[in-house]
C-alpha cells in the first residue's frame, strides 16, 4: 500500500510527475537534514573536559545554503506553471467538447447533459439519475459546476480532478478520461452531516456505449418517469 | 510605566509592607508572571479537551458507527453509545478551534510570552500591567462561551474551524450553524481582543523597557520571536475580527456580505479568514522557533549559529506570511492566475524556514550536546518541523495541490508543523522554564520517558496521514469506507487510532511529572541549566519585581564556551572586571531604558 492511485486522465501523468519531482527533491533534503541531525547527535555528544567550538556563524555558508535552497524552490516554482495552466486555465473549446452540467447540493450530484441542440440550459437537456455520471473515454469534457446550497467540491481521485462548487458561481473544470471503467466522485469540502456520503458513480465507456446510455436516459425522461 | 530610574530607586527603598490579598495576588493580578501562569494552566486544560475530541474522531475513523466502550455511554448514551450522526463535523470543528485558539496560541504567546518577556529583557513587568490583566480576563468569558456551545440545541459549531460560508452562515445547513455557530463567533471575537491587547503590551514592552545594554541585537531569540509574533497578531487579528463581525451581521440582521442572492460573494469569507489564519500559523510556530534556538544553544554549550540571519529569517517569515493566504484557496474557484502568484510567494516562504533549520544544525556542529529533556524536545521540534515543512512543498505545488487539497495529506502536514513543531517546542519550554516559574525542578528521567513515547507514537499516528492523502482520502469525513476506493485504508486507520491512544496516554507522564513536581519537586537553584539569559540571573521563582537590582547587559545571549572565562557559560549581565551586576559603568548614571 502507499503511493498514488493509478491515474486515468490526460493531465494525470503531468500531475503525478510533479508529485514525483517534489518527492525526489524533498527526500534529498530530508535525508540530508535528518541524517546530519542524527550524525551530530552522536558525534557531538558532550564529553567531560571538552569545550564546544566558539563559533558564531559563517557568512559564506549562509550565502551558500540560502542561494542553493532559493534556486531549488525557484526551479520548482517555474517547472510547475505549465501543468497548472493546463489543468485550470487551458479548457478545451466549448463548441467541440462535451459540456456536462453538475449541480452540487446536500448531499447529491445532479448531472445534466445537453440534448440534441448541444447546449445546456435548454428545454431538451437530459437529466441523468442522481449521482450518476457517464463520460465517453478519450474525449475532452467540460464540467460546468454549480452549487445550490453550500460549497461542495467535485473530486474524482483517479482523474486528478478537483474543483470546488460554489453557490453564486459557475465554474468550469475539464477532464479527458483515458481509461474505461467505474470510478467514484467524492465531495472534498465539508458540506454538512452527509458530507461523507456524497458519493457519485462515474462510468467511463466508449463513445458508442455512452451515446446509447444517454439515449436510454432521454427516452425514460420523455416517457415521463 | 516604570522607568529604569524608578527601578533603581525601588532597589534602595525600604521593603514594602503591604501584603496583597489572595485575590489580588493570584486571581486578579497585574504581575506578568502570575498572568503567564494563568494562561499556562488554562491552556493545558484545553489541550486535554482538544485531545479527547481528537480521540473520539480517531475512534470513529477506525471503527465507524460502532459502540464506543466506556466513553460511549458517557458521551453518546442517547444515540446508543455510538457516535451521533451530527457529531463528527462538530468534533472536527471544536478540535481545531480549541487546539488553535485555546491551547497553542495562548500557551506560546499568553503563557511564555507573558512570563518571559520582561524577565529576558531585564524589566520588572510589562509596559501595561492592567491591560495585561484584562487580556487574560477577556479570555475567561471566551472559554465559557465556547464551552457553552457543547450544550446548546444543535450542538457546537460544526462547519470546521475554517467556518466556510454558506455552511456556517445558514442555520438550516447543519445543526451546529444555529446557536453553536453564534457562540463560536462571539467567543473568537473575545479571543481576538485578548490577543490584540497582549500584542500591544509585548511590542511596547520590548521597544521601551529593555535594561541598559540590552540592544535589540542582544535580545534572545525567544524575545525576537515573541516580538515579531506580536506584530503579526496586531496586524492580522483585526481582519479576523472584521470577518467575524460581517458573518455575525449576515446571520442576524440580514446583511449580504457573503450571500450571492443579496449581491455578496461566498469566496470573500475565505479571503478574509485566510488573510488572518495564514499569519496565524506563523503566530503558532515562531515563538516555538525562538525558544528552540535558545534551548539548543544552551544545551549545545555553543553560540547560536547565525544570530542575525536567524532574526532576519523570522522577519521574512512574518512578512511573507501576509502574501501567501491564497494557497489555501487554489481549488476555491478563485482566478487561477492568482494561484500562480500565491504559489510563487508560498515557495519563497519555505526559504527562511530552511535557513533556520540549517542554522540549528550548524549550532549542533562542534557542540558539547547535553541531551536533557528540554534539548530532546527541541531537537524533536527541528526534526518533525522539517517533515512538516517539506510536506508543505507538495501542497504549494499547485498541480499537486489539485489532488491533495482537502485530503489527509494536509492533515498530516498541519500536525507535523503544529504538533511536531509547536507542541514539541512547548514540551521543551515547559521543562526548561519550569524551575524558573515554580522554583522546583521536574523529573529528568520521566521527561525522557515522555519524550521517547511521544516522539514514537506521534510519528506512528501522523506519518501514515501522508499515505492516506496520497490515496485521496478526504478530510472531515465521518466514514471513509462509504467510498469503495478508500475501503483498503481501514486497517491503516485502525493502526493510527491505536497509536493515538498510546500518544494520549503518554501525555499522562508529562502531566503527572508536571503536577507532582509542582508540589514535591526538588527546589530549584537560580540557574539550573547554567544559561546566559537574564531570567536565569534572578531567583527561582523571581521576586515580585523580577530583579533585586536592575540588570546591566554586557553582551549577547549566546556566549557559551567563550574563551574569556573558564566556565562554558557567560551570562548577559555578568561584568567581567570582577564586580557584580549591580555596579554600573563609572560615570554613567542608570537613566532610562537602552535606546539603541
Amino acid at each position: 500500500m502507499g503511493g498514488l492511485l493509478p491515474n486515468a486522465s490526460t493531465f494525470g501523468p503531468a500531475i503525478d510527475l510533479m508529485f514525483m519531482v517534489v518527492l525526489v527533491v524533498t527526500s534529498i533534503a530530508f535525508v540530508l537534514v535528518e541524517g546530519l541531525l542524527i550524525y551530530f547527535l552522536i558525534r557531538y555528544r558532550g564529553r567531560p573536559g571538552q569545550r564546544a567550538a566558539y563559533v558564531h556563524g559563517n557568512r559564506r555558508l549562509e550565502l551558500f545554503w540560502t542561494l542553493g535552497t532559493g534556486l531549488a524552490l525557484f526551479s520548482l516554482a517555474l517547472y510547475q506553471r505549465g501543468t497548472w495552466a493546463e489543468v485550470k486555465q487551458q479548457l478545451p473549446d466549448e463548441n467541440t467538447a462535451l459540456v456536462v452540467g453538475i449541480s452540487a447540493k446536500q448531499f447529491e450530484w445532479h448531472v445534466t447533459y445537453p440534448g440534441d441542440d448541444g447546449r445546456l440550459d435548454t428545454a431538451d437537456d437530459i437529466v441523468a439519475p442522481i449521482n450518476v455520471l457517464h463520460l465517453p473515454v478519450d474525449q475532452p469534457v467540460i464540467v460546468r459546476l454549480t452549487a445550490q446550497d453550500v460549497i461542495h467540491s467535485f473530486f474524482i481521485p483517479q482523474f486528478r480532478l478537483k474543483q470546488d462548487a460554489v453557490p453564486g458561481m459557475t465554474i468550469r473544470a475539464w477532464v479527458q478520461a483515458t481509461q474505461t471503467g467505474e470510478f467514484e466522485v467524492a465531495c472534498a469540502e465539508l458540506c454538512g452531516l452527509g458530507h461523507y456520503r456524497m458519493r457519485g458513480q462515474v462510468t467511463v465507456e466508449s463513445r458508442e456505449a455512452f451515446e446509447a446510455w444517454l439515449a436510454e436516459v432521454k427516452a425514460k425522461q420523455s416517457s415521463g418517469n | 510605566m516604570t522607568t529604569q530610574a524608578e527601578m533603581t530607586d525601588v532597589a534602595h527603598a525600604p521593603e514594602r509592607v503591604a501584603e496583597k490579598s489572595f485575590i489580588r495576588k493570584y486571581v486578579f493580578s497585574t504581575d506578568h508572571k502570575v498572568i503567564g501562569k494563568q494562561f499556562l494552566f488554562s491552556s493545558l486544560f484545553f489541550f486535554v479537551v482538544g485531545g479527547l475530541l481528537a480521540l473520539l474522531m480517531r475512534t470513529q475513523l477506525a471503527w465507524p458507527w460502532e459502540e464506543i466502550p466506556v466513553v460511549g455511554s458517557l458521551v453518546y448514551g442517547s444515540s446508543g453509545n455510538i457516535l451521533a450522526p451530527e457529531a463528527y463535523p462538530a468534533l472536527v470543528t471544536m478540535h481545531g478551534t480549541i487546539m488553535i485558539f485555546f491551547f497553542i496560541i495562548p500557551i506560546l504567546s499568553g503563557a511564555f510570552g507573558n512570563f518571559l518577556i520582561p524577565l529576558m529583557i531585564g524589566a520588572k513587568d510589562m509596559a501595561f500591567p492592567r491591560l495585561n490583566l484584562l487580556s487574560y480576563w477577556v479570555m475567561v468569558p471566551a472559554f465559557l462561551v465556547m464551552i457553552t456551545g457543547f450544550f446548546v440545541e444543535g450542538g457546537p459549531a460544526a462547519a470546521g474551524w475554517t467556518s466556510y460560508v454558506p455552511l456556517s452562515a445558514l442555520p438550516d445547513k447543519i445543526p451546529g450553524s444555529g446557536m453553536g455557530q453564534t457562540l463560536w463567533i462571539i467567543s473568537l471575537t473575545l479571543v481576538g481582543s485578548a490577543s490584540i491587547m497582549g500584542a500591544i503590551n509585548y511590542i511596547t514592552t520590548v521597544v521601551m523597557l529593555r535594561a541598559k545594554g540590552m540592544h535589540m541585537f542582544r535580545l534572545p531569540m525567544t524575545v525576537w520571536a515573541l516580538f515579531i509574533t506580536a506584530i503579526l497578531v496586531l496586524m492580522a487579528t483585526p481582519v479576523l475580527t472584521s470577518a467575524l463581525i460581517l458573518i455575525f451581521l449576515d446571520r442576524t440582521i440580514g446583511t449580504h456580505f457573503f450571500s450571492p442572492s443579496g449581491g455578496g460573494q461566498v469566496i470573500l469569507w475565505q479571503h478574509l479568514f485566510w488573510f488572518y489564519s495564514h499569519p496565524a500559523v506563523y503566530i503558532m510556530i515562531l515563538p516555538a522557533m525562538g525558544m528552540a534556538s535558545d534551548i539548543i544553544s544552551c544545551f549545545a554549550r555553543k553560540p547560536l549559529f547565525g544570530y542575525k540571519p536567524m532574526v532576519f529569517s523570522i522577519m521574512a517569515i512574518a512578512g511573507l506570511g501576509f502574501i501567501v493566504w491564497g494557497h489555501h484557496m487554489f481549488q476555491s474557484g478563485m482566478n487561477p492566475v492568482l494561484g500562480t502568484l500565491f504559489m510563487t510567494s508560498t515557495m519563497m516562504i519555505a526559504l527562511p524556514s530552511a535557513i533556520k533549520t540549517f542554522n540549528w544544525l550548524a549550532t549542533l556542529w562542534g557542540g558539547q550536546l547535553q541531551l536533557k529533556a528540554p534539548m530532546l524536545n527541541a531537537l524533536a521540534f527541528v526534526s518533525t518541523f522539517v517533515i512538516g515543512g517539506l510536506s508543505g512543498v507538495f501542497a504549494a505545488a499547485t498541480p499537486v495541490d489539485v489532488f491533495i487539497h482537502d485530503t489527509y495529506w494536509i492533515v498530516g502536514h498541519i500536525h507535523y508543523v503544529l504538533f511536531g513543531g509547536s507542541l514539541f517546542g512547548v514540551f521543551a519550554a515547559i521543562q526548561y522554564w519550569f524551575p524558573k516559574m515554580f522554583g522546583r525542578t521536574m523529573n529528568e528521567t520521566w521527561g525522557k520517558v515522555h519524550f521517547v513515547l511521544t516522539f514514537a507514537a506521534f510519528n506512528l499516528v501522523f506519518f501514515p496521514m501522508f499515505i492516506l492523502g496520497a490515496y485521496g482520502m478526504p478530510r472531515r469525513i465521518a466514514d471513509p469506507y462509504n467510498y469503495n476506493f478508500l475501503a483498503p485504508l481501514q486497517s491503516l486507520n485502525q493502526f493510527m487510532t491505536i497509536s493515538a491512544y498510546v500518544l494520549a496516554l503518554s501525555q499522562l507522564v508529562l502531566f503527572v511529572n508536571f503536577f507532582y513536581s509542582l508540589f514535591r519537586g526538588q527546589k530549584a537553584v537560580e540557574n539550573p541549566w547554567q544559561a546566559n539569559t537574564l531570567e536565569w540571573a534572578t531567583t527561582s521563582p523571581p521576586p515580585e519585581h523580577n530583579f533585586h537590582t536592575a540588570p546591566m547587559v554586557y553582551r549577547g545571549p549566546y556566549e557559551y564556551s567563550s574563551p574569556e572565562v573558564t566556565e562554558d557559560w557567560l551570562p548577559q549581565s555578568r561584568a567581567l572586571d570582577g564586580a557584580g551586576p549591580e555596579k554600573t559603568p563609572t560615570g554613567v548614571a542608570a537613566t532610562g531604558a537602552a535606546t539603541d
